[in-house]
C-alpha cells in the first residue's frame, strides 16, 4: 500500500499500524533470505515498543505525519543506536553516537526504522556486491543484482520489505538501483538535503536522497529530508517546500516543458534499454515538446568523476585507523604504523583499497595537475556546457543505465564495462543538479529506468514529470514475485 | 658565519569560547582527557566541520595588527598525514599555493634590536586546527604505551610564518616578545596557559642544510635552542662537515637539541581544498570594521607614552611590551605626575620582584596607588630610596598596609633633633680628629655625616642632621 494511503489508514485507526508491522515482518521473513536486502533488520518487539512509545507520547489523536511507515535507511547514514556499517568489515561493529540530520527529522515525523539496508562498502560500488558482507540479488531476477550502490534501499523496495528508503547518490547510486528495481529514486540538488551524518565517499558529489514506489511517496519523503541545516555547511540557504503541494500544483497546471533527448546516450545503450526508454519518451513527447540535444564528453565525465571522487574518498577513509572505533586489531608491543595498516589491511575490501590508492596517487605530488586538477577544469567545462543546454530546455532525458542490470559476478569479470555504466548518472552529480529515475518498463522481465535531469532545485518538475509517466505506464507500487 | 633564523609560531586563540569547528568549548584544560569532545572533533564518520566565525574575525584582527595583505577569501584545505594525535588523520589547515590561499601574507613586525629599528618580515598567516595530545607514559624515549586526548582536538591556531630575517636568538627573542605583546593587546591569547604558543625554529648558517627544531614551548627555550643549534652548527661546519636538512626536537631538560627525523624530500600533504567547507568571501566592509575596532597596539602605545609621559624610547617599550605594566603605569600617572620616577620604578624594582617571585601578574593585588604612596613617602623624605627597595617585595605581595608599617617599624626618618643632637654630640666626642678636619675643610663635614648614618643605620635625616653638625662645629670656633 502507498505511504500516503497507510497515513489515511493509521490516523483513522491508531492501531492498523500493528497489523502493517506484522505485514512487512512475515514478508521479510517470507523474502529476505532470497534477497538480503538489509545489513541489520531490527527485532520486531522493538518496533512494537516503539511504536507503543509514540502512541503514549503524542497521544492517538495526535501523532505526527509519518507516523508508523516503516523506512529501510542506507547503512552509511547515521542511527544513534543502531549500528551503521557502511557495507564494510571496518565498521561491522560501530554504533554511532548521534543521529544524521535527515534521521532527527524522520523520527520527528513518526517513522519507524526497522533495518539499514545493504550497499557497495563505502558506496563504492554499482552492484551491491562490494558488500564486506553479502552482495544483494534483485528481487526481479535473483541471479541480477539490484544495482548499487543503494541497492539494498531498491531491493528492499521491490520485495516489499519497506514502504518507502533512503540512498545516497554520489555518482548514480540512487538512481542506478531504482532503474534495476522498478522504483522511483531522486537524487536533490547538492546542499538541498543535509549530509551532516552520511558517512562520506566524495563530499563535493554526495547526496541523500528519497526512493519509493511512487511518485507521491517520493515527494513525501523528500519534503521530510530536504531543507538548510546548519551543521552542513553546504546546505543551501533554502527555506523548506512541500513537495506534494508543489507537485499537486504543477499537476494541475499541467505546463508543457521542453524535453532535451540525449542521443549518445541513447544511441550508446543496449539495445532492450534502448527499446523500453525510447517507448516511455514518446509517451512524454505526446504532451511536452522534444528536442535532440548533443553532449560531447560522455565518456570524459566518467573519467573526470572517477578522479574526483576517488581523490576525496582517499581522504575522507583516511580516518579509520581502528584508534577510536571500529576495527580492533591487538595493539600491545607494536607501533601504530603497524596497527594502523593491520587494521586497514583488513577492515578494508579490494574495491575500497584500489579506489583509495588511486585516489592517494592522483592527490599526489607530480600527478595531480595531470589527473585531479584536470578533472576539476573539465567538471567546470562541463557544468557551462550543461547550462547552455538547459537554456535550450527544461529536462535532460536518457537512459538511466545503458545496460539491463548485470549477472551476479560481472562486474568482478569486467569492471571497466560497469564503470562505464555510470555514464549517465554522474553528469548530475559533477554539476550537482537534480536527476530522477522514472520506471520506463521491462525487457524480458528485466527494469528499465529513464533518466530525467534539471536545473537546480527544479525537483518539483522533476516529480511533475514523474508523476505523469507514472499515470501513463501505470508502473507504481510494483512489488516482486520472489 | 651569518646565521639565517626563520620562525614557524602556533598561537590558540584562547579568547574563543568554542572551537574552531564545533560548539564544544575551548577551555579543555578544566577537564579530564577526552571530555571536551563531540562527534565533529573526534572526526566520526558523517560528521562535518562548520566553521567558527569568531576565529575568522580574531585572524583578520591579528593579521592587521602584523601589516599583512588580508586574502579576499577564507579557504581551507587538507593536510594529509597519519598520525594518532588526529582524528581525521588529516588536519583542516590552509595552503599557500596555486589555487589555495593562506588567510593574510605578506606582513612585518618593527623590532628595535642591536641600537637600531628593523623590520621582521612575516610571509603568511594560517589558521588551522589544533590536533589531540599523546601523553607518552614515562617519557617520550621510555614510553612502553601511549595515550591520547582529544581535547586539545579543533581547537582554533593560527600559525604565523617569518621570513629567515632574524639574525640571532636573542633577536628571536625581542621579536617573540614583541609578538606576544601585540596579541595580547588584541586580546587573541593568554600566553600563561601552558601549551597555547609553541614555536617550530628553522635555522641555518648561510650556504648550509636548514635545520627545523619543532615544538619548543617558551620564548625563553628558543632562546636557548637557537645557541645551543648555533654552537653545534658552527662547529660542524668548522670542522669541515655538513649539516644535514633535518629535525630535531628541543629537549628543555638536557637543554640540547636531538634529531627527530632526516628530512630528505619536502612530504607529500596531498592539499587539497576541503569540499566540506566552500570559500567564505571576506568582504571590505568585515575587514573595515574589524580594523575600526581594532584596540591601541603596541607600536602605538610607545609612541604615546613618549609623547604624553615625556618618557625616552628605552622606558616606554619595557613598559608597553608587558601590557599589565604600561595599564599599571597609566593607572598610576592619574594620581602622581613625576612620571618618569614611576616609570622608574616599575620597570626596575617592581618588574624584578614581579619575576623573582614568579607572581601570577593577573592575581596581582598590588594597586598603582600602593606604589604611588611609597613614591610619595619618598619624595616627602619619610623613606630613603633604600626602604623603598627593601619594602617592595612586601608590597607587591600585598602582605603589608604601609602606612601602619612604617609606623609599626619605625621605619621613619629620624628628625627629632634633640635625638639627633645627642648622636652628634656622640659623634663629634669620638672623632676629634675628624672635627678639626671639619672645622679647617667644610667639605670634610661629610665624614662626621657618614659617622651619624651608621649609627642610625642611615635613617638620620640629612639635613637636620648637617644643621645640627654646623650648629655644633659653630660653637667650637667660637
Amino acid at each position: 500500500m502507498p505511504v500516503y494511503r497507510l497515513i489515511d489508514e493509521f490516523s483513522s485507526d491508531v492501531y492498523k499500524v500493528f497489523e502493517y508491522v506484522d505485514s512487512i515482518y512475515d514478508r521479510i521473513e517470507r523474502v529476505e533470505g532470497k534477497v538480503r536486502a538489509f545489513i541489520t533488520i531490527i527485532p520486531k518487539e522493538q518496533v512494537y515498543n516503539y511504536v507503543e512509545n509514540l502512541i503514549k507520547n503524542y497521544g492517538s489523536k495526535n501523532l505526527p505525519k509519518l507516523f508508523g511507515v516503516m523506512i529501510g535507511v542506507k547503512d552509511n547514514i547515521s542511527t544513534k543506536g543502531i549500528r551503521t556499517t557502511c557495507g564494510s568489515r571496518m565498521l561491522e561493529s560501530y554504533i554511532p553516537p548521534y543521529d544524521a540530520t535527515v534521521i532527527e527529522k524522520l523520527k520527528n515525523t513518526g517513522v519507524i526504522i526497522h533495518g539499514k539496508t545493504n550497499m557497495d562498502e563505502f558506496a563504492m560500488g554499482s552492484t551491491t556486491e562490494t558488500s564486506a558482507f553479502y552482495p544483494t540479488k534483485n528481487p526481479w531476477d535473483l541471479n541480477r543484482v539490484p544495482g548499487g550502490s543503494s541497492g539494498g534501499s531498491g531491493a528492499a523496495l521491490a520485495a516489499g520489505e519497506a514502504s518507502i528508503a533512503l540512498g545516497s547518490d554520489t555518482g548514480g547510486s540512487i538512481r542506478n538501483p531504482a532503474a534495476y528495481t522498478m522504483v522511483y529514486g531522486l537524487k536533490p540538488t547538492y546542499g538541498l538535503v543535509s549530509r551532516y551524518g552520511l558517512i562520506a565517499y566524495a563530499s563535493s558529489m554526495d547526496q541523500i536522497g528519497p526512493m519509493a514506489r511512487n511518485t507521491t511517496d517520493l515527494a513525501l519523503l523528500l519534503t521530510v529530508i530536504s531543507g538548510n541545516d546548519p551543521r552542513d555547511s553546504t546546505s543551501l540557504p533554502i527555506s523548506t517546500t512541500n513537495y506534494i503541494e508543489s507537485l499537486n500544483e504543477q499537476l494541475h497546471k499541467e505546463p508543457r516543458l521542453r524535453i532535451g533527448i540525449l542521443r549518445e546516450l541513447f544511441e550508446g545503450s543496449d539495445d532492450s534499454v534502448r527499446t523500453v526508454a525510447y517507448g516511455c519518451i514518446d509517451k512524454l513527447c505526446s504532451y511536452h515538446e522534444c528536442t535532440d540535444i548533443s553532449m560531447p564528453y560522455t565518456r570524459e565525465a566518467v573519467a573526470a568523476y572517477y578522479i574526483i571522487a576517488m581523490a576525496e574518498a582517499s581522504s575522507n577513509l583516511s580516518r579509520y585507523d581502528g584508534i577510536r572505533y571500529g576495527l580492533k586489531v591487538p595493539v600491545e608491543g607494536r607501533s601504530w604504523v603497524d596497527v594502523y595498516t593491520e587494521v586497514r589491511t583488513r577492515g578494508f575490501g579490494y574495491e575500497v583499497k584500489k579506489r583509495v590508492a588511486l585516489g592517494a596517487y592522483v592527490l599526489s605530488m607530480g600527478y595531480r595537475d595531470m589527473y585531479y586538477i584536470r578533472a576539476l577544469r573539465f567538471r567546470r567545462m562541463l557544468k557551462e556546457n550543461i547550462d547552455t543546454i538547459f537554456n535550450k530546455v527544461d529536462v535532460v532525458a536518457s537512459p538511466t543505465m545503458p545496460i539491463p542490470p548485470p549477472k551476479l559476478g560481472e562486474f568482478f569479470e569486467d569492471p571497466l564495462k560497469i564503470y562505464l555504466a555510470d555514464v549517465s548518472t554522474v553528469i548530475a552529480n559533477l554539476t550537482g543538479y537534480p536527476a530522477i529515475s522514472v520506471p520506463a518498463g521491462f525487457w524480458n522481465g528485466l527494469p528499465v529506468g529513464l533518466q530525467l535531469m534539471s536545473k537546480p532545485l527544479s525537483e518539483s518538475m522533476l516529480l511533475y514529470l514523474s508523476a505523469q509517466l507514472e499515470e501513463m505506464t501505470k508502473l507504481r507500487d510494483l512489488i516482486a514475485e520472489v | 658565519m651569518k646565521v639565517l633564523i626563520g620562525l614557524e609560531i602556533h598561537i590558540q586563540l584562547t579568547s574563543l569560547a568554542s572551537k574552531l569547528f564545533c560548539s564544544t568549548h575551548s577551555n579543555y584544560r578544566e577537564g579530564n582527557p577526552n571530555t571536551y569532545v563531540c562527534p565533529v572533533c573526534l572526526g566520526l564518520p558523517g560528521t562535518l566541520p562548520v566553521v567558527n566565525r569568531k576565529a575568522i574575525e580574531y585572524a583578520i584582527a591579528v593579521a592587521k595588527a602584523l601589516n599583512c595583505e588580508i586574502s579576499d577569501r577564507v579557504v581551507f584545505v587538507r593536510k594529509h598525514y597519519f598520525y594518532p594525535d588526529l582524528p581525521k588523520n588529516y588536519q583542516i589547515s590552509q595552503y599557500d599555493g596555486p589555487g589555495f590561499t593562506p588567510i593574510a601574507r605578506n606582513g612585518y613586525i618593527k623590532i628595535f634590536s642591536n641600537g637600531r629599528t628593523k623590520f621582521i618580515r612575516i610571509r603568511r598567516i594560517n589558521i588551522e586546527e589544533d590536533p589531540g595530545k599523546i601523553h607518552y607514559i614515562g617519557g617520550i624515549e621510555e614510553a612502553q604505551y601511549s595515550l591520547v586526548d582529544y581535547n586539545r582536538s579543533g581547537i582554533p591556531l593560527l600559525e604565523i610564518v617569518t621570513e629567515p630575517d632574524i639574525d640571532s636568538p636573542k633577536e628571536a627573542r625581542i621579536f617573540l616578545d614583541k609578538l606576544i605583546a601585540i596579541l595580547e593587546y588584541l586580546g587573541a591569547v593568554d600566553t600563561a596557559l601552558e601549551g597555547s604558543f609553541r614555536v617550530d625554529a628553522n635555522i641555518s648558517i648561510e650556504g648550509y642544510g636548514r635545520v627545523e627544531i619543532k615544538n619548543i614551548g617558551s620564548i625563553k627555550d628558543v632562546e636557548k635552542a637557537l645557541m645551543y643549534e648555533i654552537v653545534r652548527q658552527k662547529r660542524i661546519v668548522e670542522q669541515g662537515g655538513t649539516i644535514a636538512r633535518e629535525t630535531r626536537h628541543w629537549d628543555e631538560r638536557k637543554g640540547i637539541t636531538v634529531p627527530l627525523r632526516a628530512k630528505e624530500f619536502e612530504e607529500d600533504y596531498r592539499y587539497f581544498p576541503d569540499p566540506d567547507l566552500p570559500p567564505i568571501r571576506i568582504s571590505n566592509e568585515v575587514v573595515n570594521r574589524i580594523l575600526s575596532r581594532l584596540p591601541e597596539l603596541p607600536d602605538q602605545r610607545i609612541e604615546r607614552f613618549i609623547m604624553q609621559y615625556n618618557l625616552d624610547e628605552y622606558r616606554a617599550t619595557v613598559l608597553v611590551l608587558n601590557k599589565w605594566l604600561a595599564d599599571f603605569f597609566e593607572e598610576g600617572t592619574k594620581i602622581y605626575s613625576n612620571y618618569k620616577r614611576l616609570a622608574d620604578v616599575l620597570i626596575t624594582d617592581f618588574l624584578r620582584w614581579v619575576k623573582e617571585l614568579s607572581l601570577d601578574v593577573k592575581k596581582l593585588s598590588v594597586k598603582p596607588h600602593d606604589i604611588v604612596k611609597l613614591l610619595e613617602l619618598l619624595d616627602r623624605g619619610v623613606l630613603s630610596i633604600k626602604m623603598v627597595k627593601e619594602l617592595m617585595p612586601q608590597v607587591i605581595r600585598g602582605e603589608i598596609d604601609i602606612d601602619e608599617y612604617i609606623r609599626a617599624m619605625g621605619y621613619t626618618r629620624i628628625d627629632d633633633e634633640q635625638y639627633l643632637e645627642q648622636i652628634a654630640l656622640e659623634t663629634v666626642r669620638e672623632n676629634p680628629k675628624a672635627v678639626e678636619d671639619a672645622l679647617r675643610n667644610p667639605k670634610a663635614i661629610n665624614f662626621l655625616i657618614g659617622a651619624i648614618m651608621k649609627k642610625t643605620g642611615g635613617r638620620a635625616d640629612p639635613q637636620k642632621t648637617r644643621d645640627i653638625l654646623m650648629k655644633i662645629l659653630n660653637s667650637r670656633r667660637m
